[in-house]
């Protein structure tokens, strides 16, 4: 009896175990028609003209909608998309863009597109966030925190339809950066004929719900906390130019090829696409290395060696487009006085900040600009940590020793900031030796942005990923008056001095002339002290190695298409 | 019997009207508004919050508010997560099945394993195999549930990579839930690949299943084999085996049956830490269950899914411990003595 148990037994997990193998030999072929992602959140909506943050813009702008221009991710030039080619006026006011033909939007099980995509639905999609009076403006909140950060509306005179497939916007004053808004994650292009459809419904918020766009992927189902499933387009734009490239590829020109290139990258080349939702990090890396997902996001920078050192993972690496800081509450005293600015920033030693919680996977903020702008200005000023200056400064403006003040700790862990709660308290220590007392506050990411808006804190650690190359999409957002009600601006510092070099800047179009000018913003910055800048984090991204075609894009989310897995 | 049943009925309702009480005032109890922690909903307005204070009877006196809960949770409206918005029958619904699903698979590993152990080491009490299998039981079952199911992470997720470590299959397939039991979901699907489907899926089941189902084998082995040891004693067995009966036949006519009947009504017990170790072990596999659903919920204080996710846990484990005795009372004659339904 004891051997017949035995064998019973073991034959039982043998036979477990086989199945589990067997599972994993067979299962390949399936396996490769779909991608899963292990995201970090929810998407606040799936619409990024509604929402700045990168689990947005991650989860939608590239998957599900197409723009008029895009970013090359390797040259950070603007290439053309939705619109073929465009014309720029002599006085640089009129944009002319033209538009492609042949595009369709996704079919739906609560949506049939009846025409493909026109000028109707470029106006749709430009109005909704620009006119107040537009029917859709305030369907979802009427807020759309990127476009009125930069404040993009107010600058756009009209936008006409000349034709079925041509546009012309008019702005008011010259912008050299428009195109460059353009072209972010946030300018997506809705369908009209759907949000008409759904306004005769009478149901016009389902627009950000249930989404309908140009993009590679179209949306399948979505369960909150869970995952979001995508499923392939099949009259994707890019696929069908890159079939009919392929019938005639006999004398393309040198252009056209590089075209297609740009086209191939983006083509939907799985059949399923799938956000797992796993909010804590280290259960991304376990899944990543068992395989349940293909790809991560924000791996955190403690786990950067278990990734490099695991040989079916790969570890892409690049400089990003971002700035971590700490920005402090210029509204409320004394944070108003620059002197106390001054002190505080000098009290602390950016050098240890960058090796306890980067761990050397960022580089020395002075400005707010990264070295991979054009306008990075590298002799710029930059605060020192000097303890006796900083205690000198404060007497000065009359801050008592023993003066307690709140550092606000985002919850979340970005590029940007890996851990701000350990920033925090290594800051807490170094204001106590200049006696200042500070409390650490933190609270989920929804509720500490709501009240970072109202203004509730004294100083905050956060940063800001760029959503495009242009300077001014730090400049502008961070620390402009416009920002203020918008919420990026989180030192709630309006200086008219620096409104103005920012708009002077955006006069030109001549990079000199324009570099020259961000170095006096720079200057200004140094004196007033609005916000400490800490870091320019590395950008990762980590991925198994059956995925091809993965690429960092540093102009903002991520994007599928294009991307293939071979088991 | 009819008055049994009666009485158990009398029970059951009594008690699931207690756990109402108290599932109702902690719309009182929590912070913030009664309004939003009793039905999930957060009214606009001012005129949207009076039709709504209306609407559940907010308005009147609490006996009224009360019988007006009562009828909406017969009804099946319970309210609406704070977090997703989403009616909480509707995620109940999806977790409950799920938890029910891994703590049954664990039951059958308990019964198919952990009761012919016990069987066997009692019969072959003191000797070395019966040590053996004694001692592992009780070093399975002093672990701590939370740190076994880790192990099992570490050991056959990531260093052998056999098994993987969260949900209940790989998102790449679309299954409807019909039933709640991903394995007959999967059955009942119409999609291709079926068999892989399955096979996904039972991979998936396999650790979080062996995790709490060790624990309890291991405790079922122990009460099985305390019980045939007991048994083994009575005179009724000297008795038989002066009457010249084998082994076999003293086993097969006295024993089986007799160890089984104490075991029965510890089964009952085991109900109640069986679901909680599936909800502990649920966080850590990221199974949907209702106990890494109830976590959430408390994170994002969430205050009417927790009112509600609090409600169907204790009626699923009342329901089951009532059911189980009830059986074990209408199989067990020495009982009928007592008149009183017992828990």
């Amino acid at each position: 009896m004891s051997h017949g148990l035995v064998k019973r037994l073991s034959l039982c997990i043998c036979t477990a175990l086989l199945v589990a193998s067997c599972a994993k030999q067979n299962k390949q072929a399936f396996y490769n028609t779909g991608i899963i992602y292990c995201s970090e959140s929810n998407p606040v909506t799936f619409n990024p003209q509604l929402d700045t943050s990168s689990t947005t813009s991650d989860a939608t702008s590239h998957q599900l909608y197409d723009r008029l221009l895009d970013f090359d991710p390797n040259s950070g030039r603007i290439v053309p998309s939705l619109a073929s080619s465009w014309l720029v006026s002599d006085d640089g006011l009129t944009y002319a863009f033209q538009l492609r033909k042949d595009v369709w939007f996704h079919t739906t099980n609560y949506f049939k597109p009846t025409r493909n995509f026109n000028a109707d639905d470029v106006i749709f999609s430009i109005n909704r966030w620009r006119l107040r009076s537009h029917p859709y403006h305030y369907v979802s909140g009427g807020r759309y925190p990127y476009f009125e950060s930069i404040g993009l509306a107010q600058n756009i005179a009209s936008v006409e339809r000349v034709n079925g497939y041509r546009v012309e916007i008019t702005l008011k004053r010259r912008d050299s950066s428009f195109l460059s808004n353009l072209a972010t994650d946030f300018a997506v292009i809705l369908s009209e004929e759907y949000a008409a459809q759904l306004a005769e419904a009478g149901t016009p918020s389902k627009i950000d719900e249930l989404p309908v766009g140009t993009g590679p992927f179209k949306f399948n189902s979505y369960r909150k906390d869970h995952f979001i499933k995508y499923l392939r387009h099949d009259n994707y734009w890019r696929t069908q130019a890159l079939e009919e490239d392929d019938n005639s590829d006999s004398n393309l020109t040198s252009e056209l090829q590089s075209l297609s290139q740009q086209q191939k990258l983006e083509a939907p080349l799985v059949d399923q696409l799938i956000f797992d939702i796993t909010p804590r990090s280290s259960l991304r890396l376990a899944k990543l290395m068992t395989g349940e997902c293909d790809a991560t996001a924000f791996p955190a920078q403690t786990e950067l060696e278990v990734i490099r050192t695991e040989d079916d993972l790969t570890l892409a690496e690049k400089p990003g487009l971002n700035i971590g800081f700490w920005a402090f509450n210029t509204q409320r005293p004394p944070f108003d006085n620059p002197d106390v600015r001054r002190a505080l920033a000098a009290a602390i030693d950016k050098n240890t900040l960058l090796e306890a919680v980067y761990f050397d996977s960022a580089t020395r903020a002075k400005t707010l600009l990264p070295a991979a702008s054009w306008a990075f200005q590298n002799d710029a000023d930059d605060t020192a940590y000097n303890p006796v200056l900083a205690r000198k400064l404060l007497a000065d403006a009359g801050v008592a020793p023993g003066f307690s003040m709140t550092i606000w700790a985002m919850p979340v862990e970005r590029a940007y900031n890996p851990n701000a709660t350990k920033m925090a308290e290594l800051i807490q220590r170094y204001l106590r030796d200049v006696g200042v007392e500070a409390t650490i506050v933190s609270y989920d990411w929804t509720t500490f942005r709501r009240h970072l808006q109202e203004g509730l804190h004294d100083s905050v650690l956060i940063g800001w990923s760029a959503d495009n190359g242009d300077p001014d999409n730090f400049y502008r957002p961070l620390l402009s008056c416009g920002a203020i009600p918008s919420g990026t601006n989180r030192a709630m510092w309006c200086n008219d001095d620096y409104d103005k070099l920012l708009n002077q800047a955006l006069q030109t179009d001549d990079i000199e002339e324009r570099t020259a000018i961000y170095r006096q913003v720079n200057r200004l910055l140094y004196e007033r002290l609005p916000l400490v800048p800490i870091a320019h984090a590395y950008r990762y991204q980590a991925y198994r190695n059956e995925l091809e075609g993965m690429t960092i894009n540093p102009f903002g989310g991520v994007r599928f298409g294009g991307v293939e897995k071979t088991l | 019997m009819i008055q049994i049943l009666v009485r158990y009925c009398t029970l059951f309702v009594l008690t699931l009207l207690v756990l109402t009480i108290i599932s109702f005032s902690l719309a009182y109890l929590f912070p913030g508004d009664t309004l939003e922690n009793l039905t999930g909903l957060v009214p606009q307005n001012e005129i949207q919050r009076a039709a709504l204070e209306k609407q559940f009877k907010l308005d009147q006196s609490y006996v009224i508010q009360f019988i007006y809960y009562v009828g909406n949770l017969l009804t099946g409206d319970w309210g609406y997560s704070f977090t997703s918005g989403l009616p909480l029958r509707e995620e109940v619904g999806i977790a409950m099945p799920a938890t029910i699903e891994l703590a049954t698979y664990a039951m059958l590993m308990a019964l198919f394993i952990g009761i012919p152990l016990g069987y066997y080491a009692g019969i072959r009490c003191y000797s070395t195999s019966d040590h053996l299998i004694n001692s592992t039981s009780i070093t399975t079952y002093s672990f701590p549930v939370f740190w076994f199911a880790l192990l099992l992470i570490l050991i056959f997720s990531l260093q052998l990579d056999v098994a993987p470590l969260s949900g209940r299959i790989s998102l790449i397939y679309d299954i409807e839930p019909v039933t709640g039991f991903i394995l007959f979901d999967v059955l009942l699907s119409d999609i291709e690949n079926k068999s892989l489907a399955f096979k996904d899926a039972l991979s998936h089941l396999a650790l979080p299943t062996f995790a709490i189902g060790a624990i309890t084998t291991a405790s079922m082995i122990r009460i099985t084999r305390r019980s045939v040891i007991d048994v083994k004693h009575r005179p009724y067995i000297a008795a038989a085996l002066s009457r010249g009966l084998s082994s076999w036949q003293i086993f097969f006519r006295h024993i089986l049956r007799n160890a089984l009947l104490p075991i029965l009504p510890l089964m009952a017990i085991q109900i109640t830490t069986l679901i909680t170790n599936a909800m502990i072990v649920e966080t850590l596999f990221s199974w949907p269950g209702i106990g890494n659903w109830l976590i959430q919920a408390i994170y994002q204080r969430d205050y009417p899914a927790l009112r509600i996710g609090m409600m169907a846990v204790s009626t699923v484990v009342i329901t089951l411990t009532i059911l189980v005795d009830l059986f074990n009372r209408m199989i067990d004659p020495s009982r009928e003595k007592y008149e009183r339904a017992t828990v």
